[in-house]
């Protein structure tokens, strides 16, 4: 799967985001799907998402690498295959 | 808005895997099931929770709301409402629709008794509330014998309501049993029939489920048939998560193959007693009461109970089994209610250890635990208070003990039906 | 019981930082 970094994203509305000691869960309530996110940086790139023009940049303004971009990505496209994040459109508002 | 980027606790490790999170136990539930009411318009005979008559102390509506309070704060993801019949208590729907208000999603299970036309559209209309209408045989024949005369008849009439009301993907769950497994094509095409998902769950010796266990769970041969149509139909079933035993047999079915019982879920019954899961409502699986201080929260965070059920799981008698990892050694419930060891294998282990094990059991002089609680209907066939698994004699005949025929006419939903 | 492994800074190519899972209510709805 290839994940576009360089596309705007967000989580989506039927998705519930829960902090948990050692990252997050994210609950979709249409698929019923459970995803864990394994750390606190993870987490804040998904949290902050709607608030960059790319996903690029949120990893980057996250403090991601450049060498750790690729592990995101896969994480990124994990969630994405999932619809637990989908692309933004033109007429999405801010949350 | 940038971040600043986090960073990571020096010392604390990350669990590796999800199966390693859930074993050590969440701070908060997933989900967990919350019986409102033992008072039921039915009286299955294999009922897990011993249903039909109300408790008289049962939670009052403002207590409920203060538990949906509790489960909103604690980011409870839905709750699993059922009862008893859910349906059957006059708060119902204002429960319902305080908890969606609130943020937890709610899936209820009911025996379609209340679902009219204006419930079902009630419910299409709702983003955050699923319906889950039970029946256990694709036949009157097969279905009443378990859950009583005109139950069939109730819940297609419920179904065809959801169909009309155009609710899409509303959930058929079925328990499976030794006389409905030949049927399972047929309650698959029930639900293709009516827009519903098909839901397949498992049997176990708790409630009312406990006298009628050695004539109902499936036959050895049956857990590989159905293990196999499981396989087939993938990700297209539910199974509630409740065979990972057969996991065994082969390669994981779909889902977490572990039990979650005071780790990711719970019971909440309608008392505000809470339990490690509903199949285990017993004194032993007791963690505390919603109504103590601190409420549900301090429950599941401190009671003694769930902190033991926390710990790391070594495998006990299972340890030395290759299957182990797949199957975890099945269902605690099941294990306890057929007076077997917690940390030994599953009664219906599919590699054939279940057998041995209680065959120790039925000729050593223990008694196998009993339900502390009891809500059946006085009227309903008195139960002989045998334990699942003993050799004591026959359970009076509330079910079909014939094999009910494959093709069914007359009252089959399905005459005319094309596909 | 599986190994645990500390939070760091650096990623191996190999590490997942998501999994995924679809579940029923784990027993939850009867």
């Amino acid at each position: 799967m290839t994940f576009d970094l360089d596309r705007a994203w967000r989580v989506d509305t039927r998705v519930s985001m829960r902090p948990e000691p050692f990252g997050a869960l994210l609950y979709h309530f249409g698929t019923r799907r459970l995803s864990f996110l394994k750390n606190q940086r993870v987490l804040a790139v998904v949290r902050s998402l709607a608030d960059h023009p790319s996903a690029r940049a949120a990893c980057l303004a996250s403090g991601v690498s450049e060498a750790e971009l690729p592990a995101y990505a896969r994480a990124l496209a994990a969630l994405a295959d999932s619809n637990m994040i989908t692309e933004r459109t033109v007429h999405d508002s801010r949350p | 808005m940038t971040l600043a980027p986090e960073i990571p606790p020096a010392s604390t490790p990350a669990p590796g895997k999800l199966t390693d999170l859930f074993q050590l136990g969440l701070d908060a539930p997933i989900c967990l099931t919350w019986e409102l009411t033992y008072a039921c318009n039915l009286s299955c005979v294999h009922c897990l929770s011993s249903s039909g008559r109300r408790d008289p102390r049962e939670l009052t509506t403002d207590e409920c709301k203060a538990v949906i309070d509790t489960l909103e704060r604690m980011q409870v993801f839905y709750v699993n409402i059922g009862g008893g019949e859910p349906t059957v208590r006059p708060d119902f729907w204002e429960l319902v629709d305080y908890a969606t208000a609130h943020h937890v999603g709610v899936k209820f299970s009911t025996n379609g008794v209340k679902l009219d036309a204006a419930a079902a559209a009630r419910l299409a209309a709702s983003d955050y509330v699923d319906v889950q209408i039970s029946l256990d045989g694709a036949t009157a024949e097969v279905n009443d014998a378990v859950r009583g005369p005109g139950s069939y008849a109730t819940a297609i009439r419920a179904m065809a309501n959801l169909h009309a009301a155009a609710f899409r993907g509303f959930k058929l769950s079925v328990v499976m049993t030794r006389q409905n497994i030949p049927q399972i094509d047929e309650f698959k095409a029930i639900a293709d029939r009516y827009g519903a998902q098909l839901r397949l769950t498992r049997l176990r010796p708790s409630g009312r489920g406990a006298d009628v266990w050695d004539e109902l769970h499936p036959l050895p041969e049956q857990q590989r048939e159905l293990y196999d149509w499981l396989v087939a139909h993938g990700e297209e079933v539910l199974t509630g998560d409740s065979f990972f035993h057969l996991s065994a047999f082969g390669s994981a079915l779909p889902g977490l193959n572990l039990c979650g019982a005071g780790r990711v879920v719970c019971l909440i019954d309608p008392v505000g007693d809470v339990y490690a899961c509903p199949f285990a409502i017993h004194e032993n699986f007791l963690a505390g009461n919603v109504r103590e201080t601190g409420g549900f929260a301090t429950v599941w965070k401190t009671s003694s109970l769930f902190q033991d059920l926390r710990k790391p799981d070594t495998g006990g008698a299972c340890k030395s089994c290759g299957f182990y990892d797949s199957c975890r050694g099945g269902c605690m419930a099941a294990k306890f209610f057929t007076g077997l060891p917690l940390d030994g294998p599953d009664p219906e282990c599919v590699r054939g250890y279940g057998e041995s094990a209680l065959a120790s059991v039925s000729s050593s002089s223990a008694v196998t635990p009993k339900p502390s609680v009891d809500h059946s209907h006085r009227t309903s066939p008195s139960r002989p208070r045998s334990s699942a698994g003993s050799s004591s004699g026959p359970v009076p005949v509330t079910i079909a003990v014939r094999r009910p025929p494959t093709h069914d006419c007359d009252e089959s939903p399905l005459a005319g039906f094309t596909a | 019981m599986a190994e645990h492994e500390s939070e760091t800074e650096a990623l191996t190519s190999d590490e997942l930082l998501v999994e995924e899972v679809s579940i029923d209510g784990m027993c939850g709805v009867y």
